[in-house]
């Protein structure tokens, strides 16, 4: 029997503000253990919490980014459990008023148009962080808490049950990443903890409406690890499946090294969270007003950014979706577009060559200016310098950010040509070559290519290959 | 003249006028507590150093001529789950025996802003729960009317210290009754707010939806003047009113004609002590008899208070008391794994009310009953609400016992929760509604003990029940009422 | 009808995090099952279209600016942890624990 795959997911996302969501301590990553920590995200005796602004305003343009219905009144509820890096013993979250509901996200699938939909978004606080004694949880006979994250405000999204392989599910977190940070609702650091993806997986007959039974697979620490734990997991339900054996609902850890999803012991009874509203936290009233602000607002988002970079430049897929994803990669993109109309040499030297000192110096795209950028690339065109100068000159426009007008000036890189400045190579070529010169004459056409090659050579490549060949066969047939 | 008896007002207008010093005065009341606290045991912790060091601070700046606030060196005892910093507050739990905050309530706060000096943490029922301070974790606290009977609860320890003169006013809390109840077993005025009017920034909590820092204090003005320091919006409760607080005391000498009384049938009940009723019955007539317009008015839903009551308090309670796991503060039971230490620190850092209330609590809440028990107390809560503000268009104040009987006996209904529970039976469902409510003297028992009456408004109409309380006061002319404490060893102070 | 607590207890017992010895659990069950019974009279009231009251005050939530505030010294912090290893607060093995309980 063919079994297709359905899995839904539930992303965390830390908002990124300056203060906690229920109190003033910083949301700073990486200070001091429990060094942001006051009453009220320790959870003592007597503190309340209260919301703050910028929280619900960053979770509404997340939540209206992701087409997603924002309620004019949603409620905070409390969800009581038991855990060390739990301060009071429940979560402020929301349970049966979320704070958005429903949304949908448009992904690319191999060219394909593909619409995966939200159930709902909703606001919730962060828990504190274990670490533990020993490497595995199991092994650890006593774990440390930091409580520095408790009360950092998350986002949770979760989505229908639409996706329909592990491959999907990470192309569907590109995008969603990719369209949270335009919403400038979180980084969306994964290797921060800043963005987190548990998943729902569960096979049923292909073209079946019902759902099978779920696993639950949580630890997926990178968008590679959720498209590998969901495949292996579809590939564990479908042989028990296919061997006649029924799959059981449970949680499973994605194990990073042995490339598995390991079910975790679970205790007798499932889990009962006693949700009830949240006594302390008046409900949330949000006017139309501050809901239309916060769209108005919102930049061109990731899919209309993608399809008009195709239609306005004539970009391909790939190339939109990079400077789509690489938000200022495509800012400098159109900025220097609108200053030079070749865009697909533009976009050519963008992705390649831009990118590429880059990363080599580590330094940001803001930082370097598109006019000179583009001043490069007419010198180039105009052919006063070659492909080699131009790369060189790039490199340094991105180091120092010197105009390239002025390093031709400078260093005297422009083009060597003519008699006055390249003939006395040529013949110094010539001179030094007699057994090339010999060869030549016997008709091996290689050996000009080694003679253009020394001319290059001494010129530091500012000659002109084809003037060189053309100078070196003058003087070679003139002796 | 004796210091330790004096009213707040008049300690106020004392030290306004510079016949005595604030140091005096702290002075006073502490002697008065090495006096008799150890027949009475209603602090947990005594601040004396403290209390001298605030009082001195005030009479420094009063004597470089600062204008100080009325209240400004009167000192002040505070129930024990009220937070404040560096000194302990226990809830008197063992759970909390050793807790020391880092931080100051909002009210403790503005205490210290006027200049209240602090006298101790006052004893109370382990987390607010319970009526009559024998859940305290260390000691049952004994009521200076009768050292055999209990001062009621949860706020006992505070009603003891006043009732007493061991302090002039007292901070208390009410989530069901603990301020009305014992300040009515111990012949005291107890105002439970308005929900919202008080910040609960820093009040350990026992059920949010319902609790709310209130006063004790021997007078209406008394009340009045502490009211004024402690109410208004806090940017740390969400949960506060904005509306602006007036001068409580202004209302204290206003006339009470045409006002529109409504005798609570359910709160004087047959089944109360009939000593009980026959002195709320004997205030009403006062007020009759000085041109208020009384009427009877039912409020069948009364009956079904203590359910919705006993079901969203424990709840609330269940999931407030969570954090009491060991981990961050207080005891912690030691354990093989985490959940052995959550369950041996909770089972054995928690009294056994506090544990049969996370019970019930928890219960209400969980899968499968929630809708039957927790929701279903939710919307009778609603229908109480709507049961009061239909009586409160017909009436300006509702009036009834506060509690059905004087004080009971120490042990005499410890073993038997719902007996206890019964205590609150008229002070339940006001705090289900959220609105303030007030108890005060209403005479003294064939056997010696006093007797409370409960008068109930509207929202934010504080100051009408403390013209009421004020009226009454005056019309008597006999108080406050002040016990004289019978020694065990003989004696009378 | 009386409800039979003895058979909840221990689930809830377990629920709330609370050790009971035999006595405590055969007294509490017969309290509770008393408590219950009395609490269990609001059913008899008709509820249906009654919105429940979860909060007395009606006013909408209040929002405070993004704002950082100073935070407790880590002395305050820890001072009152019953068990601290450096600057950070100790628990017993976590090994063991329900996983459902362990998601945010
Ligand atoms: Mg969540
Ligand atoms: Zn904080």
């Amino acid at each position: 029997m063919k079994y297709e795959v359905v899995i839904g997911l539930e992303i965390h996302l830390e908002l990124q503000t300056s203060s906690k969501l229920f109190c003033g301590c910083s949301t700073i990553f990486g200070r001091e253990p429990n060094s942001n920590c006051c009453p009220i995200c320790l959870g003592l005796p007597g503190s309340l919490p209260v919301f703050n602004r910028r929280a619900i305003e960053l979770a509404v343009a997340a939540a209206l980014a992701l087409n997603s219905d924002v309620q004019e009144k949603s409620r905070f509820d409390r969800k009581n459990y038991f855990y060390p890096d739990l301060p009071k013993a429940y979560q402020i979250s929301q349970y049966d008023q979320p704070l958005a509901r429903g949304g949908y996200l448009q992904i690319e699938v191999d060219c394909a148009s593909r619409i995966i939909n939200l159930e709902r978004v909703h606001l919730e606080e962060e828990a504190g962080k274990l670490i533990h004694s020993s490497e595995s949880i199991m092994g650890s006979d006593y774990s440390l808490v930091d409580y520095n994250r408790a009360g950092i405000p998350l986002l949770e999204i979760v989505t229908a049950p639409d996706i329909t392989s592990g491959r999907e599910a990470r192309l569907f977190l590109d995008d969603l990443r990719s369209v949270l940070l335009y919403s400038g609702a979180s980084d969306c650091k994964m290797e921060e903890g800043s963005l987190r993806c548990d998943a729902n997986i569960s096979l049923r007959p292909a073209g079946s409406d019902e759902l099978g039974t779920r696993a639950e697979v949580k630890n997926m620490n990178s968008f590679r690890a959720v498209e590998l734990a969901l495949n292996y997991e579809a590939g564990r339900q479908e042989e028990i499946l296919a061997a006649g054996g029924t799959v059981i609902q449970e949680t499973c850890h994605w194990d990073e090294e042995r490339k598995k999803t390991i079910p975790l012991r679970s205790k007798e009874g499932s889990s009962d969270y006693r949700y009830f509203p949240e006594p302390d936290l008046l409900p949330l009233v949000l006017e139309s007003t501050f809901i239309e602000e916060i769209s108005a607002a919102l930049p061109e988002l990731p899919p209309a950014r993608r399809k008009r970079l195709k239609e306005q430049y004539g970009l391909d897929a790939s190339e939109a979706a990079l400077f789509t994803f690489n938000r200022s990669l495509g800012d400098f993109f159109e900025a220097a577009a609108a200053r030079y109309n070749q865009y697909a040499n533009l976009a050519k030297w963008v992705q390649g060559d831009l990118l590429y000192y880059l990363r080599e110096s580590g330094k940001n795209v803001e930082e370097v200016e598109p006019q000179k950028f583009v001043d490069l690339l007419t010198l180039l065109d105009k052919g006063d310098i070659n492909r080699p100068v131009a790369k060189e000159l790039l490199s340094e426009i991105v180091l120092s950010g010197t105009s390239p007008q002025k390093m031709i000036r400078d260093k005297g890189l422009g083009r060597i040509s003519g008699d006055e400045q390249l003939l006395p190579i040529v013949e110094k070529v010539i001179a030094e070559n007699p057994d090339a010169i010999e060869n030549y004459r016997q008709g091996k056409e290689k050996a000009m290519a080694f003679l253009v090659g020394r001319v290059m050579a001494l010129t530091g490549g500012r000659a002109d290959p084809g003037e060189a060949n053309k100078l070196l066969k003058e003087k070679i047939s003139r002796k | 003249m004796k210091i330790y008896e004096q009213t707040a007002a008049n300690l106020s207008k004392l030290l306004q006028n510079k016949e005595v010093s604030s140091v005096e005065v702290v002075q006073s009341f502490l002697d008065r507590i090495e006096l008799i606290e150890p027949y009475l045991k209603s602090f947990i912790t005594h601040t004396p150093a403290m209390a001298l060091d605030m009082a001195s601070t005030v009479d420094n700046r009063r004597a470089g001529g600062e204008k100080l606030h009325p209240l400004a060196g009167v000192p002040i005892a505070i129930k024990d789950n009220i937070s404040t910093r560096g000194l302990r507050t226990t809830c008197a739990s063992r759970i909390l025996e050793n807790y020391i905050p880092p931080y100051d309530a909002t009210v403790v706060e503005t205490l210290k802003q006027v200049g209240m000096p602090l006298l101790g943490k006052t004893n109370m029922d382990e987390f607010a729960m319970g009526s009559s301070t024998e859940n305290s974790a260390f000691y049952p606290s004994r009521n200076p009317w009768n050292l055999e009977r209990v001062p009621g609860g949860s706020s006992g320890g505070s009603a003891v210290a006043v009732s007493s003169g061991m302090a002039p006013l007292a901070l208390g809390s009410d989530t069901g009754g603990s301020i009305r109840q014992p300040a009515s077993l111990c012949g005291l005025t107890g105002l439970r707010p308005t929900y919202g009017r008080v910040s609960r920034y820093g009040l350990i909590a026992f059920a949010s939806s319902l609790d709310q820092i209130g006063t004790i204090s021997l007078t209406a003005l008394d009340s009045a003047m502490l009211m004024n320091v402690i109410s208004g919006y806090d940017l740390l409760d969400s949960t506060t009113l904005s509306e602006p607080v007036p001068d409580y005391t202004i209302f204290l000498d206003e006339g009470i004609k045409k006002l529109k009384v409504g005798v609570i049938k359910e709160n004087v009940s047959e089944d109360f002590d009939p000593e009980v009723t026959a002195a709320v019955m004997k205030n009403i007539a006062l007020l009759k008899e000085s041109g208020a317009e009384v009427d009877e008015v039912s409020l069948p839903l009364t009956d079904y208070g203590l359910g919705a009551y006993y079901l969203i308090a424990p709840s609330e309670a269940s999931s407030n008391l969570g954090r009491y796991d060991g981990v961050r503060y207080g005891f912690n039971a030691g354990g093989e794994s985490i959940d052995d230490m959550f369950s041996a620190t909770r089972g054995r850092g928690f009294g056994p009310e506090v544990k049969r209330r996370i019970m019930i609590g928890t219960y209400a809440l969980s899968a499968g009953y929630f809708d039957a028990y927790y929701l279903q107390a939710m919307k009778v809560r609603t229908m109480i609400r709507r049961e009061y503000e239909a009586a409160f268009k017909r009436f300006d104040i509702l009036v009834g016992a506060t509690t059905p009987t004087p004080a009971f006996k120490i042990d005499e209904k410890i073993d038997d929760p719902l007996q206890m529970y019964l205590s609150d039976i008229c002070n339940i469902t006001d705090s289900l509604a959220g609105v303030p409510s007030l108890s005060i003297p209403s005479g003294i028992s064939s056997g010696g003990l006093p007797m409370g009456m409960q008068l109930t408004a509207s929202p934010l109409k504080e100051g009408l029940l403390l013209k009421v309380a004020g009226f009454l006061e005056r019309e008597r002319g006999h108080l406050p009422l002040r016990p004289k404490v019978k020694l065990p060893e003989g004696g009378e102070v | 009808m009386a409800i039979d607590f003895s058979k909840e207890v221990d689930y809830v017992a377990r629920l709330a995090r609370l050790t009971l010895d035999s006595e405590e659990k055969e007294l509490m069950a017969g309290q509770l099952s008393d408590i219950l019974d009395t609490a269990r009279r609001i059913q008899e009231l008709d509820t249906t279209a009654v919105e429940p009251t979860s909060h007395v005050v009606n006013l909408p939530a209040v929002l405070r600016e993004d704002v950082t505030m100073p935070s407790l010294t880590l002395n305050r912090v820890l001072q009152n942890a019953p068990r601290r290893q450096k600057q950070f607060f100790r628990v017993p093995s976590i090994a063991g624990l329900n996983s459902e309980e362990v998601e945010e």
